[in-house]
């Protein structure tokens, strides 16, 4: 029903497009948007794949024949004359893709998304700085709009994004950088670019205003400039929100093209990506129990003063195990639920828990994994990596699927997570991750948590967790506490 | 009028995009966002006509270049990443 409405819609907006006003639709014109409705169709049952794990694949190979075929249609167009420089941009960015998609560790799945948001953001700017340094026609102000919003969401998800991709590959400071007046320049920039960009809407001919390229660029420049700024005070955890954050504004820059260019699967394309990323976005704001507006002028656990020191752990001591005896209650537990974290991530542990996992169930135990929405760097993050390591999906549990299970689990054993099984979150008012949901690992028989140091987490909360008296800690790097534990399950 | 008509593309598309979305799991949310990223790498086509003017437009045909690459290193990329992923994920082998 949906689909049918938006084709109805497509081919009114595509009949009534500029080119086919003077002599009827041309063949060419014809062959061009048929090719961009068959790919606008395809792209959704692509993506209406991807609901199901077992036909995701056929999905997206879909919605890669869509992309084939608007491409072709595409080579059609009565504009293009030379194809010598598409060819070459087209071989140089299919062999760089498909280097980095073959090449790239599972691990940096979170930065190489980062960046191709810059990359797809990129794209648009450079089509809407073209479309305005070259017009066809004197820009309207109807234009104008379009090509503002291309270039300004446009730049300042390239420079975003790109900070994204240097704290996550860890070339920039992962901690956020704040300093005082911080949001407010940062609003005053902004509330700048958008005003040079109502001065546009209203002047747009550089011809008949001669300051309007000056404008325009400018905008452009301020626009970058504002996609650094807001992402330095962004901390590591806080990234699952601005990565979904970033997806939404480099679609609605591609959308912006298609309203500039006049073409819809480009409108169409851009609002399913807008609309994914926005839909992320909320997603993991409510999975922190936090608004956007927090997460961007928020700085976590930074220049807000010390909310987070509430909890006072002072006279609490931690129970440290040993490998053995951690491995003994492995061996025997009945349930075992693992919960994993970003820690699991970067000592890249998730084939050894696989390995434990499964001696675990070979000595008759169950493995379930408790997956946060926010656990790691980027939505799903947890569950590319252990699917990566050969976990079977259906034992990846979402938090309100497993939440009640944990009850009855012998063991929770905690890799490399910290805030997502915070108790704090539940019954501390004055914690900033106050009211967050939290998976209930303090409600299993026992808990065992693989930890580096004490050292309190990214967000620098202290967690009760570890002092309950139900926890003990082994410390030490995940990779080697589990390569240890699998050794001593197996003498167990 | 044109631009009410591309309001109703672009609405009813986002529209269709959040119903089919919501119904994502949780569990492919990151081969979600490499997928609508993909996706979006549609730019390219935009991009294409840019890159093809020729003549004397010099300017636009080197920005149309560099838009060209961007686009194609998210599609080829996108996909085959997207692919990697997806086949990664796979059920428990019934148990002997």
């Amino acid at each position: 029903m949906n689909i049918a409405q938006l084709v109805a819609a497509s081919v009114v907006a595509a009949a009534n497009s500029p080119e086919s006003t003077a002599a009827g639709v041309s063949f060419q014109e014809f062959i061009i948007q048929a090719s961009y409705l068959a790919a606008s169709v395809l792209f959704i049952l692509g993506l209406k794949g991807l609901t199901n794990p077992a036909k995701a694949r056929q999905g997206m190979q879909l919605a890669a024949i869509g992309m084939l075929v608007a491409v072709l249609g595409t080579l059609l167009h009565h504009d293009i004359i030379t194809y010598g420089w598409i060819a070459a941009g087209m071989i140089l960015g299919a062999v760089i893709g498909a280097a980095i998609s073959i090449w790239m560790p599972m691990t940096a799945v979170p930065q190489r998304t980062a960046i191709s948001h810059a990359f797809g953001a990129l794209a648009a700017t450079m089509v809407g700085i073209a479309h305005f340094h070259e017009p066809d026609h004197p820009p309207g102000s109807v234009e104008m709009t379009a090509l503002g919003f291309e270039v300004l969401f446009g730049s300042l998800t390239i420079t975003g994004s790109f900070m994204a991709f240097g704290k996550l590959q860890g070339f920039i400071p992962s901690q956020p950088i704040t300093y005082k007046g911080q949001n407010a320049s940062n609003i005053s920039l902004f509330a700048l670019a958008f005003l040079l960009f109502i001065f546009l809407i209203f002047n747009p001919d550089p011809a008949v205003t001669p300051s309007t390229s000056v404008v325009f660029y400018l905008m452009a420049v301020i626009g970058l400039a504002v996609g650094v700024l807001i992402v330095l005070p962004i901390g590591g955890a806080d990234m699952p929100v601005v990565i979904s954050l970033l997806n939404s504004y480099a679609g609605l820059a591609s959308s912006a093209t298609g309203f500039a260019l006049q073409n819809n699967v480009l409108i169409i394309a851009g609002a399913l990506d807008g609309a994914s990323g926005f839909l992320l976005s909320i997603l993991m704001s409510k999975a922190m129990n936090r608004s956007f507006t927090n997460v961007l002028f928020g700085a976590f656990g930074g220049g807000e003063g010390p909310a987070g020191a509430a909890v006072s752990t002072e006279g609490l001591t931690v129970h440290s195990i040993s490998v053995d005896d951690a491995a003994l209650q492995l061996a025997y537990a009945r349930l075992v639920i693992v919960v994993p974290g970003y820690g699991m991530a970067v000592a890249q542990a998730q084939h050894q828990v696989r390995e434990l996992a499964e001696l675990i169930e070979k000595r008759g135990g169950e493995v379930k994994y408790a997956i946060h929405p926010v656990a790691g760097r980027m939505p799903g993050h947890m569950n590319v990596l252990l699917a990566e390591a050969n976990v079977p999906y259906d034992r990846l549990y979402d938090m309100e699927d497993i939440n009640h299970e944990f009850g009855r689990a012998d063991v929770a054993l905690i890799i490399g997570a910290n805030d997502v099984v915070n108790p704090a979150a539940r019954n501390d008012r004055s914690s900033p991750i106050f009211g967050m949901p939290i998976l209930n690992a303090d409600q299993a028989q026992r808990i065992i948590v693989l930890k580096r140091s004490m050292n309190p987490g990214f967000s620098g909360i202290e967690n009760e967790l570890f002092y309950n008296s139900k926890t003990s800690l082994l410390f030490g790097d995940a990779k080697s506490s589990l390569t240890q534990l699998v050794g001593a399950v197996k003498n167990a | 009028m044109t631009a009410f008509l591309q309001m109703y593309v672009f609405v009813l598309a986002g529209f269709v995009g959040y119903q089919v979305i919501t119904r994502v799991p949780p569990l492919l949310h990151t081969p979600l966002m490499s997928a609508t990223n993909a996706i979006s790498g549609i730019s390219l086509v935009g991009s294409i006509v840019i890159a093809g003017k020729g003549g004397d437009h010099m300017v636009s045909t080197i920005l149309g270049f560099v838009a060209v690459t961007a686009a194609m290193i998210n599609v080829v990329g996108g996909f085959m990443i997207t692919d990697r992923m997806l086949k990664m994920f796979k059920r428990q082998e019934p148990k002997k």
